[in-house]
């Protein structure tokens, strides 16, 4: 509002989409492709080592539920009420263990990783047919062997699915890092809250949601060359 | 750090006046009761009767998809910024309105996605038996579908409650209302205890209204432990949106 006034006693700038404060607007994108360059990267940065970090420590812990199975309401239950904490309040409360940097909020972005993928990987390994466990160690599979060659790849479409899930909401999820300083193009909208500058805030959003797309169809398109059997019509 | 944070809970300053914990409070449960009632006024009766339809599934399948990829901070801010503004409204406070729409929004997801799963995952045989009797159309939906597809409604609604309590939580970094403002306004004044002490309200409330949805899908479904111990949990039941 204040800057679109100001455009009454500089007629010269009319024409200029960054003093009119539009919410479209090329030339913030061409003054500004460096910021803005920066801030994606370290966005995809991330988001990519957050869901990493949750993929890696999921396995161990799934297996760890299905060998003990009292402890899997346990490891439910604790990762459902991580889940449950406001990504705000959870980088708040790790913040006094790591401090005002980007592992804060990688830590808080691995665990709701984990939590999705931990279920997913569960259900996945649940949903592998008994006749086909029994199968395998009909043919002398060790325990070792099945689980990485029958289990897993069975399981695959299902923990597909929850790495999709947690990709998407995470690259969503971490404009909120802005609050301890990384959020990637989050830290342009929480710029954009005092400057009101409308054209910042729509490029970033649209960003955000194209980067949430290109990683979801990325996923999809590294299942459909993990899972060969399944485009050939073979198998489920 | 802990008798830090004890001791900014035991000032009772911390908890008066515009700013304090408990107008805080009150501003972020009326935010969310009011937009989680919204959107089920809204999202459920759209949900059952595509659901009875069998209409509209991908829609209603791929909304949650939709509404997982946009960053809620980004609507907010958007929304802020817009022709709604960030003026008062009443008692939901600075930015009530932006705050308000954006929350339903991010309601409706799950709300609609679970509804109508719940709504199509009623097995067939029994609407079909149910019809043969010569019940109507209404009559299937009453006595049938609906009290079957519960365990999902209810599962839709919690999953609303759960990301409104975080979304409004988020409306504090566009200086909107909430609990959250408790934690922006500590890193503004590079207070440690102020910050742990607000996210510790906003997570033990969150985990609270969890365990208190979860006691209420149990006691409002006869059905649910027959069908639980009879057929694991659909995956797309768990569809979650996350704020």
């Amino acid at each position: 509002m204040a800057l679109s006034s100001g455009v009454l006693w500089a007629p010269s700038a009319t024409g200029n989409c960054l003093v009119r404060n539009d919410w479209i607007c090329g030339e913030y994108v061409r003054t500004r492709a460096g910021i803005i360059t920066d801030a994606l990267v370290s966005h995809i940065l991330i988001t990519v080592v957050s869901v990493l970090i949750g993929l890696v420590l999921a396995f161990p812990i799934a297996l760890l539920a299905r060998r003990y199975r009292r402890l899997e309401g346990f490891i439910v239950g604790v990762t459902t009420a991580i889940y449950t904490v406001p990504s705000l309040a959870l980088f708040a409360l790790i913040l006094p263990f790591t401090g005002l940097q980007p592992v804060t909020v990688v830590i808080g972005l691995a665990l709701y990783s984990l939590t999705i993928l931990v279920r997913n990987v569960i259900e996945g390994l649940k949903g592998v047919p008994a006749d086909v466990r029994e199968s395998a160690i009909g043919m002398g599979y060790s325990r070792r062997r099945m689980l990485f060659a029958v289990e897993l790849p069975l399981a695959l479409p299902t923990i597909m699915a929850g790495l999709r899930v947690a990709a998407v909401s995470t690259v969503a999820l971490t404009t909120v890092g802005a609050i301890v300083g990384y959020g990637g193009l989050g830290n342009l909208l929480l710029e954009a809250v005092n400057s009101q500058f409308k054209a910042q805030v729509l490029a970033a959003s649209v960003l955000c949601v194209l980067l949430a797309i290109t990683f979801d169809l990325l996923l999809v398109l590294l299942q459909r060359l993990l899972t060969p059997w399944a485009r050939t019509g073979m198998g489920s | 750090m802990l008798t830090d944070v004890l001791a900014w809970f035991a000032d009772p300053a911390n908890w008066q006046g515009e700013g304090g914990i408990l107008n805080r409070l009150l501003e972020h449960v009326l935010l969310s009761v009011t937009a989680t009632a919204a959107a089920a006024l809204v999202g459920l009766p759209l949900a059952i009767w595509l659901g009875h339809l069998g209409r509209g599934g991908t829609l209603a399948i791929n909304i949650s998809n939709i509404g997982r990829a946009i960053p809620t901070f980004a609507v907010l801010l958007v929304l802020a910024l817009g022709p709604i503004g960030t003026s008062y409204l009443g008692p939901y406070g600075r930015a009530g309105l932006a705050t308000l729409v954006a929350l339903v929004l991010f309601a409706l997801p799950p709300i609609i996605t679970n509804a109508y799963v719940g709504m199509r995952e009623v097995d067939r045989d029994l609407v079909e038996s149910a019809r043969g009797m010569g019940m109507t159309g209404v009559q299937v939906l009453r006595e049938v579908e609906i009290p079957l597809a519960l365990p999902l409604i209810m599962s839709g609604l919690r999953l609303a409650v759960v990301q409104v309590w975080a979304t409004a939580t988020i409306a504090a970094l566009v200086a909107g209302p909430g609990l959250g403002r408790i934690v922006t306004l500590g890193f503004v004044r590079q207070d440690l205890a102020q910050v742990v002490g607000g996210a510790l309200v906003i997570a033990v409330i969150a985990l609270a209204l969890e365990v208190l949805m979860v006691t209420l899908q149990r006691r409002l479904d006869p059905v649910a432990r027959a069908k639980r111990q009879a057929a694991g949990t659909s995956v797309l039941g768990s569809v979650e949106l996350r704020s």
